[in-house]
């Protein structure tokens, strides 16, 4: 693999980067007191790094090849990681899904509130991942707008709650309900649309959402946003905020775990398939008789649903919201969520909201550089693992004939 | 099942209580905390850092002689990027860590966001940039006080000096759609329209970061405004007042905090000639004030940045009063704000009923040969 | 009929804004397919570029002329090279990967780009030197169009011009012709598929610095964030003309620049981009192929 022509065409490859970051990397001015600030120092770390990066760069390339004509070989059970194997036993999967519902469980009793608090954030955001992984991961539509209905589940609690001094619990499937229903209205003009299109219509449903909430004060109460929103009550008993903390945790929990039911036996329904076979292929799909409209609408609505509930939650947990909260960027943060997952997997999903959420939480010193790894990891893992850190495994028929002799 | 449940509930709170009250109440006895809360990284990071090193220099010098009544300070610094969501969440962590009193909140947004919590823990919060006037005025969180004036005191300067000042009869206000400029331009246009001598001739928002401002000119232009008020920051003000000059508009412009700022002047070069904003009282005669500046340049080596002292006297307005309260019990600290003058960087100060500092205030500067000067 | 004259003409240089920067996005989309979501970033880029060149060279004290000439020739050449390794890195190895795949490389990609010079360079907002002077003859209409408007409506449409004739006279125009129509049978007839890809990379970037330099100039300010709205306003025009069609990209950045203008003027500046991505919707259910995109029909 390193032979002296790789090594050699490495050292070309940093010296076209340090030519292309050259202005931007070494060169500050300073246009008001005409001063140029030279830091040759960067010149040697891009020269070092990008040697380095674009050796493993070619090497993963050429692994990922070499791997993907092994995998036409040889069948898929050797391709499998740990983690599959170990699920595949029924026995080691309860046991993992008992030690992690454990720690969910005691967690709230080893930590402080504030760890707490950002577990709680990072369980949102798992939902949230799961949500959009129906739309996104499963049907095959790119969503670039999915916060929108995050903002719609987030405001309908929060002007229903200022307005009439609705609940939680009442709006939590208002919310949900409202946002599935913005999710159909958006799902009906785009129906038509082809991949590319759909993704900048939804880009732009997201921001027309925002800029309404931002510009339509009477409604909204614009970007001063609307504070006091009440935390969810436990069966009209008023809780101090750490046990409001814990109790909100405990929600999420409990949300996370219907979720990934719900979510799973989704996927394996007939609806669950229909969405993957019009990922694949979506003339081939109406062919087989698939009513596409139905189904496109059916992962919009669903898919939004979720968002609005997490949104609902969102704003009793914040107690306070405005339009701030929904940017496009926080799109593109749950966007990285799925794709980390591979578009697909559930336990992929979870690991990487919660890698992506609470990292930059304990990392906060790092924090300038997350947004910058974020779109780092979008590409690389495009490049060399477009199915996710952890492949989610194709459910497969295979025809055994020796069963039915036993049989 | 609401008996187990309630269980559970008592169990965590005790649990809870275990591993923060305890260990908390083991400290209080030789330090004194204070939470610094802001954005420290970020786009707003330059709004937030000079806080922190105000809270710094006071934390060091007080220490240096013995500390709040024998108890040393100690400084918990959060970020909060200005956030709400993430603002809550280091609300929290500053509870969670056993702060006993607060310095920040810097963005209107994330500190409404952060005040229950902190109101809920018993917390005393002073920001020294928070100018959402709701914040003290709707009397919902007790334990807020700021050292710079709500927005609505500097609308209703900046009116003053466009109607009685100046003698405009046609007003344009014009805003960024944020949270702090479009709050500002609404309390313009209402005292505007309260003062009965002049009209708002437009009302506009404009969307920060669009590369072209002409068609809004066009309108400001249209409609025939003397000057245009605008609330906001200022990388929207340079484009809107070079854009003026481009389309060969010669209404005035007016302008908040926001746009008080050098770089304002240094982007927008020539143009921004003659502007007017308001911004925090000169202070710099006074000699608490040069010290803090001089301080600041000792310890970091550089000049302080924004609202800097209104933050030195906000640290110092804290320590003061704990000093005095002999403790960190909110309603000792609350009186002993409302009642003993402090002598800052701003001048003396005290404490309104609702939080307001008394004595703080704002006043007009123009952009004369690229510097701002004050208009007495 | 005075303010409708001059909102028009807002309307129109904000259209050639859009435009300068549609150009490259649709060139790429008509060749390869691919929404080069990074393409704002290259905008910025080159508005970068230009600012510390032309920094640069004024404290040098070279003539206005030749820093505009030299400032332009280093934005070109930066932001040419930055399309091409783009390419490189992020979209060549996924030729074959769906074109989703591509697209989030493409959105992973223009953030990096951003926080890249953030970190490099600073959030804060930069003065960018005007380069273009007032011209003297301009003086009489310059309420209505400014010198800059007017540079940058000619640029547009001899870029406009410069790309049609490109494309369809010239042999690298052919080749590419050909990629857009099938990339297989483009190579099986001996065109270097690669080289025309890089190609379209390389013209696609040299347009949008050219775009950053007068753009930057027009605004007076840069900072790392431009690129993103920029980008996505340009983008909404070139699907709005329909996307891959050189006349369509710059049609619908008129549309959406008037639509903008007159939106603003008329009604209120508050729901301009309201009213821009409402079009965009509008037109897409109507004519899902944009203004002047052709019909796509699928094949089996």
């Amino acid at each position: 693999m390193f032979t002296l022509q790789e090594l050699k065409r490495s050292a070309l490859i940093s010296l076209w980067f340090v030519f292309l970051t050259f202005p931007i990397m070494v060169v500050k001015v300073n246009s008001i007191e005409k001063t140029v600030q030279w830091r040759w120092m960067n010149v040697v770390y891009i020269l070092v790094g990008s040697f380095v990066l674009s050796l493993l760069f070619r090497y993963f390339l050429y692994r990922k090849e070499r791997q993907s004509g092994e995998d036409e070989q040889q069948g898929d059970n050797t391709g499998r990681s740990l983690i599959h194997r170990l699920l595949i036993v029924p026995k080691y999967r309860n046991m993992i899904y008992g030690v992690l519902l454990g720690a969910a469980v005691v967690f709230p009793f080893l930590t402080s509130s504030y760890q707490v608090n950002i577990m709680t954030t990072a369980l949102m955001y798992v939902v949230l991942g799961l949500g959009l992984n129906i739309v996104v991961g499963l049907a095959g539509l790119l969503d670039l707008g999915y916060v929108a209905f995050y903002a719609v589940g987030a405001y309908s609690y929060a002007l229903l709650n200022y307005h009439f001094g609705l609940g939680f619990w009442a709006v939590l499937p208002i919310g949900g309900l409202l946002a599935a229903l913005f999710g159909i209205l958006l799902g009906f003009p785009v129906l038509r649309l082809r991949g590319d299109y759909l993704a900048i219509v939804t880009l732009g449903f997201g921001e027309i959402i925002r800029l309404v909430l931002e510009n339509w004060g009477d409604f909204s109460q614009g970007p001063s946003g609307i504070s006091n929103i009440s935390r969810p009550g436990f069966f009209g008993i008023e809780l101090s905020l750490e046990m409001a903390i814990v109790y909100i945790y405990y929600l999420m929990v409990l949300f996370v775990i219907v979720t990934i039911f719900l979510v799973n036996r989704l996927q394996d329904s007939r609806l669950g398939r229909a969405w993957i076979a019009l990922r694949e292929d979506e003339i081939a799909c109406q062919a087989m008789g698939i009513d596409k409209i139905k189904t496109k609408l059916a992962a919009f609505s669903l898919g939004a649903l979720w968002a609005g509930i997490i949104g609902v939650v969102f704003a009793a947990k914040t107690t306070f919201i405005n339009p701030a909260s929904f940017t496009f960027l926080e799109a593109a943060i749950i966007l990285s969520i799925v794709v980390l997952g591979g578009m697909g997997s559930i336990i992929c999903l979870i690991i990487c909201a919660l890698v992506l959420i609470l990292l930059p939480e304990y990392l906060r010193a790092l924090s300038e550089f997350r947004m910058l790894a974020f779109g780092a990891i979008l590409v690389c893992m495009m490049v060399f693992r477009p199915q996710g850190i952890i492949a989610s495994i194709r459910r497969t028929y295979t025809y055994k004939p020796r069963n039915r002799d036993e049989a | 099942m609401s008996v187990k449940l309630n269980k559970k509930i008592a169990a965590v709170a005790a649990g809870f209580l275990m591993t923060v009250a305890l260990p908390g109440a083991g400290l209080t006895a030789d330090t004194i905390k204070i939470g610094v809360a802001g954005p420290h990284s970020g786009d707003l990071a330059s709004y937030g850092l000079p806080t922190v090193n105000a809270a710094k220099i006071i934390a060091e010098k007080i220490n240096a002689s013995g500390g709040i009544n024998g108890k040393m300070v100690e400084l918990l610094i959060e970020d909060t990027v200005c956030k709400p969501e993430i603002a809550t969440n280091t609300a929290t962590k500053l509870v969670s860590d056993g702060a006993q009193m607060i310095l920040g909140g810097i963005c209107s947004g994330a500190t409404k966001a952060a005040l229950p919590i902190y109101l809920d823990a018993g917390l005393l919060v002073i920001s020294p940039s928070a100018t959402n006037p709701p914040l003290t005025q709707s009397g919902e969180y007790p334990n807020f006080f700021r050292t710079i004036a709500p927005d609505d005191a500097q609308a209703q300067l900046d009116v003053d000096f466009a109607i009685e000042k100046m003698g405009y009869t046609k007003i344009a206000v014009i805003h960024d759609k944020g949270d702090y400029g479009k709050g500002f331009a609404e309390f313009a246009k209402q005292f505007i329209e309260a003062s009965g001598k002049a009209e708002v001739v437009l009302f506009e928002g404009v969307t920060p970061g669009q590369v072209d401002y002409s068609a809004v000119v066009q309108k400001v232009k249209q409609s025939g405004a003397e000057t245009v008020i605008f609330g906001g920051y200022h990388p929207e003000a340079s484009k809107i007042i070079t854009m003026m000059k481009k389309k060969r508009l010669d209404a005035t412009f007016i302008s908040d905090d926001g746009v008080k700022d050098q770089t304002f002047v240094k982007v927008a070069q020539e143009n921004a000639e003659g502007a007017y904003a308001s911004g925090p009282k000169d202070t710099s005669n006074n000699p608490l004030a040069q010290q803090a500046v001089q301080e600041h340049k000792d310890m970091f080596g550089t000049d302080p940045g924004a609202f800097y002292e209104n933050a030195y006297s906000a640290m110092l307005a804290m320590t003061n009063a704990a000093a005095n309260a002999g403790s960190t019990d909110l309603a000792a600290l609350k009186k002993a704000l409302q009642t003993v003058p402090v002598e800052t960087p701003l001048g003396s100060i005290t404490f309104d009923e609702k939080g307001d500092a008394i004595g703080v205030g704002f006043s007009v500067y123009q952009v004369q040969n690229g510097e701002w000067v004050e208009l007495k | 009929m005075d303010y409708f004259i001059e909102l028009f003409f807002s309307g129109l240089s904000r259209g050639a804004i859009y435009a300068l920067i549609a150009l490259g996005y649709t060139m790429v989309y008509g060749i390869i397919g691919l929404i080069n979501f990074a393409h704002g970033e290259i905008y910025m880029i080159g508005a970068f570029t230009s600012f510390i060149v032309a920094t640069i060279l004024t404290i040098l004290g070279l003539p206005l002329l030749a820093i505009i000439v030299l400032t332009g020739i280093a934005a070109v050449v930066w932001s040419a090279s930055y399309g091409y390794t783009i390419e490189k890195i992020a979209y060549k190895p996924l030729r074959h990967a769906p074109r989703l795949s591509a697209l989030i490389s493409a959105i992973g990609m223009s953030m990096f780009l951003q926080n890249y010079v953030l970190l490099a360079q600073t959030s804060d907002f930069l003065p960018f030197p005007t380069l273009i002077p007032d011209f003297a003859f301009m003086e009489p209409i310059a309420h209505i169009v400014g010198s800059t408007d007017l540079v940058i409506l000619i640029t547009t449409t001899v870029s406009m011009i410069f790309l049609t004739v490109l494309i369809k006279y010239t042999r690298i125009g052919k080749a590419m012709r050909a990629t857009a129509q099938d990339r297989t049978m483009a190579m099986l007839v001996g065109i270097n598929v690669n080289r025309v890809i890089s190609a379209t990379f390389v013209i696609g970037s040299s347009m949008a610095a050219i775009g950053g330099l007068l753009i930057a100039s027009h605004i007076g300010q840069i900072n790392f964030y431009i690129g993103f709205l920029a980008g996505i306003k340009a983008f909404t025009a070139a699907v709005l003309g329909g996307i891959g069609s050189i006349p369509g990209a710059v049609l619908g950045s008129v549309v959406l620049g008037l639509t903008e203008s007159f939106a603003t003027g008329y009604v209120s500046s508050d729901y301009e981009d309201v009213f821009a991505f409402s079009l965009l919707v509008l037109i897409l259910i109507f004519k899902p192929s944009g203004l002047l995109g052709k019909a796509d029909t699928q094949k089996v």
